[in-house]
Order: C-alpha cells, then sequence, then structure tokens
C-alpha cells in the first residue's frame, strides 16, 4: 500500500481557495446597491435565460457569480429554504439574514469538506422600509459572510470595481443614476456595456408583496443613455 | 433552519408539495368520528364576463346548525391572474389553499416561469385527489378554480370532483351547500357580453338566492355591512371588488326585488 504524501493543512485550505478564486475570476462580475425607491441589483451577462438574479421570496432576491450551475443549485435551495419557512410559519417570519446564515454555512460545509469547493460567490439582499434598513449580504465561497451598506460587488475585479462604485455613490440617487452607477463601475474607464449584455433587477420598496422585478432591455437602454 | 439539499435522485423538482413530503414525511390521515361538527364554508361562485370572470363567495361558515363565521371569505387569489374559491370543509380547504398559492410560485420561482393556466388547474386537481382520504373521512373540499388565460386571452372556470376530476365550465358554475341555487339563478340570467357590473349583479343574485333557499348560505348583513366576496379576474390581474360596490350592487337587486314583489 502506498502512502499519500504529507500536505500540509494550510497548503491544502490555500490550494482549494486558490482553485475557488480562478474559477470566480473567470466569469463577469456583478454589482447591487441601494437607492432611493429600493435596490438595484446589476450583472454583466450576455445571456437573457441563464440568470444571475433572481427572486428568492417577497422582499430578498439572490445573485450569484462564478460557475452557473453551481450558484443555481445554492438559488434552488434558497427558495426552497424560503418557501418552507414562509408556509410552515409566516409570510414575515422569513428573512435575508437567516437565510445568507444557511448558505455560509452550507458553502462552509462544502469547503472544508468536500472534495472540491464551489466556485461561486453569491449575493443575499433584502429590501427594507428605507436605504438605512435595506441589507446587502455577500457570502464568498469559503463560507465567510459579510454585511455589506449600500452596496457591494461581487466577482473577480470586485475590489477595483468596488471602488469604483463607491466613487459614484451619492445621496438619493434614483433607479437610472444607480443604473448608471453600476454600469460605469462594471465597465470601467475603457469599455463601455451595452444594454443587451446586462441583466437587471431590483427590490421595489413600494410594492405590495413581491418586489422583485427584471427591468427588461427596453427600459434599460432610455436610463443608460438619459445624462445625469 | 439549514439549507436543504438532496441527492440527485431524490430532488423534489419544482413541486412545493413534493418538498414538503421529503422534509417532514407524509401527513398523518385525519379520523373524523363525528363527534365534532367540521367547520364547513357553503356557496361560491364563478361566471365570465366581457373582460375575464368573476368569483364570489358567501360570508357564512357553519358548524352543525349553528354559524361558526359572520364573515369568512371564500375567495382568494392563487397568483397574479387566476383565483380559487372554496366550499366544504374550512380547515383544510384554507389550508389546501395556502399550499396552492405557494406551490405556483414556487414553481414559477424555481423554473423561472409560470405555470400555463391548464397547468396550474391541473396541479389543484392533483391536490384534491391526494386529499381523497380525508375526504371520505367527511372532510371534503370542492374548490372552483377560475383565471385569466394570459395565452389564449379569455377567462376559464374549472371545476372538480372530490376524486380530483378536473372539468373545464363554459360560462359559469357554481358549487357548495346553496350551489345548485346559485347556479340556477345565474343560469337563467346569464347571456353573452355580460358588462362588469352586469356580471358582478348576477353572482350576487346566485348568491341572494341560495341564501334564500339554504341555511347554511348567508345573505348580505346590511346591519353589519357583511357583504359577499367578490373578485374580478381579467388581464390586469386578480382584483377584489370594493365592499361598497357589492352593497351598491345589493341595493339595487333589493329594490328591484322590493318593486317587482318577490314571490311567496
Amino acid at each position: 500500500m502506498s502512502m499519500p504524501f504529507y500536505v500540509a493543512p494550510e497548503q491544502v485550505m490555500k490550494d482549494r481557495a486558490d482553485y475557488a478564486r480562478k474559477g470566480i475570476a473567470r466569469g463577469r462580475s456583478l454589482a447591487a446597491l441601494s437607492y432611493d425607491q429600493g435596490i438595484l441589483i446589476c450583472a454583466e451577462n450576455p445571456s437573457r435565460t441563464l440568470h444571475k438574479v433572481a427572486e428568492i421570496y417577497d422582499r430578498i432576491a439572490f445573485a450569484g457569480v462564478g460557475k452557473f450551475s453551481e450558484f443555481d443549485s445554492l438559488r434552488t435551495a434558497g427558495v426552497r429554504l424560503a418557501d418552507v419557512k414562509g408556509f410552515t410559519y409566516s409570510r414575515e417570519d422569513v428573512d435575508a439574514r437567516s437565510l445568507a446564515n444557511a448558505y455560509a454555512q452550507s458553502l462552509g460545509q462544502v469547503f472544508t469538506h468536500e472534495m472540491k469547493p464551489m466556485e461561486v460567490e453569491i449575493l443575499v439582499a433584502e429590501v427594507g422600509v428605507d436605504k438605512a434598513s435595506d441589507q446587502l449580504f455577500r457570502i464568498s465561497y469559503e463560507g465567510t459572510i459579510v454585511d455589506e451598506d449600500g452596496s457591494t460587488v461581487l466577482g473577480g475585479d470586485a475590489d477595483t470595481i468596488g471602488e469604483r462604485l463607491r466613487a459614484n455613490l451619492t445621496d438619493n440617487l434614483d433607479m437610472g443614476a444607480a443604473l448608471r452607477a453600476a454600469v460605469s463601475a462594471l465597465a470601467g474607464p475603457e469599455r463601455t456595456l451595452e444594454a443587451g449584455n446586462l441583466e437587471v433587477a431590483v427590490l421595489s420598496r413600494t410594492s405590495a408583496r413581491r418586489a422583485f422585478r427584471r427591468i427588461p432591455e427596453a427600459e434599460l437602454v432610455p436610463m443608460l443613455t438619459a445624462l445625469a | 433552519m439549514t439549507l436543504p439539499t438532496f441527492a440527485s435522485g431524490q430532488d423534489p423538482g419544482p413541486s412545493f408539495s413534493e418538498l414538503l413530503r421529503r422534509m417532514n414525511g407524509d401527513e398523518p390521515l385525519l379520523r373524523n368520528t363525528g363527534a365534532v361538527e367540521i367547520t364547513q364554508g357553503t356557496t361560491i361562485v364563478a361566471l365570465r364576463y366581457t373582460e375575464g370572470v368573476i368569483m364570489a363567495g358567501d360570508r357564512r361558515a357553519t358548524e352543525g346548525y349553528s354559524i361558526a363565521s359572520r364573515a369568512i371569505d371564500k375567495v382568494f387569489p392563487a397568483d397574479g391572474h387566476s383565483g380559487v374559491a372554496i366550499a366544504g370543509a374550512a380547515g383544510p380547504a384554507v389550508e389546501m389553499v395556502r399550499l396552492f398559492q405557494t406551490e405556483l410560485e414556487h414553481y414559477e420561482k424555481v423554473e423561472g416561469v409560470a405555470l400555463s393556466l391548464e397547468g396550474k388547474a391541473n396541479q389543484l386537481g392533483g391536490m384534491i385527489r391526494r386529499n381523497l382520504p380525508m375526504a371520505m373521512e367527511g372532510l371534503a373540499v370542492v374548490p372552483i378554480y377560475a383565471g385569466y388565460d394570459l395565452r389564449r386571452r379569455i377567462g376559464r372556470i374549472f371545476k372538480y370532483d372530490l376524486t380530483g376530476g378536473r372539468y373545464e365550465e363554459g360560462d359559469f358554475h357554481a358549487t357548495g351547500s346553496g350551489g345548485r341555487d346559485a347556479r340556477t339563478t345565474i343560469k337563467l340570467g346569464y347571456r353573452d357580453g355580460l358588462d362588469r357590473a352586469a356580471a358582478i349583479q348576477l353572482a350576487v343574485e346566485g348568491l341572494y338566492q341560495a341564501a334564500d333557499e339554504d341555511s347554511a348560505t348567508g345573505g348580505p348583513d346590511v346591519v353589519r355591512g357583511i357583504y359577499p366576496t367578490v373578485a374580478t379576474i381579467t388581464a390586469a390581474g386578480f382584483e377584489r371588488v370594493e365592499d361598497a360596490e357589492v352593497a351598491q350592487r345589493f341595493g339595487e337587486l333589493l329594490q328591484r326585488k322590493t318593486a317587482e314583489g318577490h314571490p311567496r
């Protein structure tokens, strides 16, 4: 019987983290931010059918970057958790914080126990009655959960894009301004992003129950071209 | 709660009730010994008009010979463009509506597209079929499902039997303890091209005649201001008709009946 080579646990974790990070960096990034009437999530996504942003529950949305099949299975699991919880208790008892925790635990478990970590980074967003009560939870491949304030960026180049996005932020952004802020941050100084390459959805603060709404391309174009 | 994950062969897919069964196991069968009276919901109606469908239900729930509730709702939105009205054992019926609502929304979220109206009607049929053992114990649930078919651009009405059999009705249907009387009234008053006001009037008259003949169906309660639940489902979606408008239609009906002289 051959003996496996000894590999230090630090090295194992580092290798896994590198693997996951590389997978995530291959895909396009995504930005989310609060505006006066809700939360806007904007992803660079040329596909119209393979969504990165989706509805979880009345006031909760999900977004993921990285490997589609992996974050999509997380999305489905989130919808299941939320719907079972809302059905068992009450619709009011479904909240983003506990869902984000469940995601973090699941991702942490996969990172340490499975052969391969998940190559994903996900966002759980819940719209509140005002900007201050909006919640944005970013959860990374190893289960780290970050409670973001006002805006966040997921994906490979998150730090640079995040800096650009924060520079674009002002108080009382409306939906159009929030969209332009997100798009210019995602594009950077050298590129321009067309409406056809964007997937945009909002959680609207004023909705009666289901706050999630996809913004179709026809609505994006005038908002993108309107100069702030 | 932890994130529900399933092995690939065990995955419940887009079905919410399947998911519940995987997580909680089968519901135990309730035995009805007849020792307690079960709360019963009574008369519900649905009819087509030019813009879509109207659904309505009286507000009474009974337990044997006593009135369990004067203001129960029997008409619920199932999703944006369809509604479900219930007659029969109120407890299981309300639970079935809740499950059905979650089921439709769950499917839409997991799959990314909503079911067709026909698909939703079949889904409800399956739920009634699964309730058959309970129906045999006297806990029968008999709903009407109606909605606006966004693909065909018409209102459609579906009725069910206890075995989950699903039958599409043409222009109108009524069921529950006063269902036969309501149905006859609507049948006699029905004509093609009813507008909204006339359709609400006819639905309300159906319920009025049912209450006239059936002790378990509640009539308009002018003193408390309790009127039937009426909802319209059109291309714009499910919308509950304001109590004030229903009260007005009732006022007109009573006036007409008084003027005509109601047969004794």
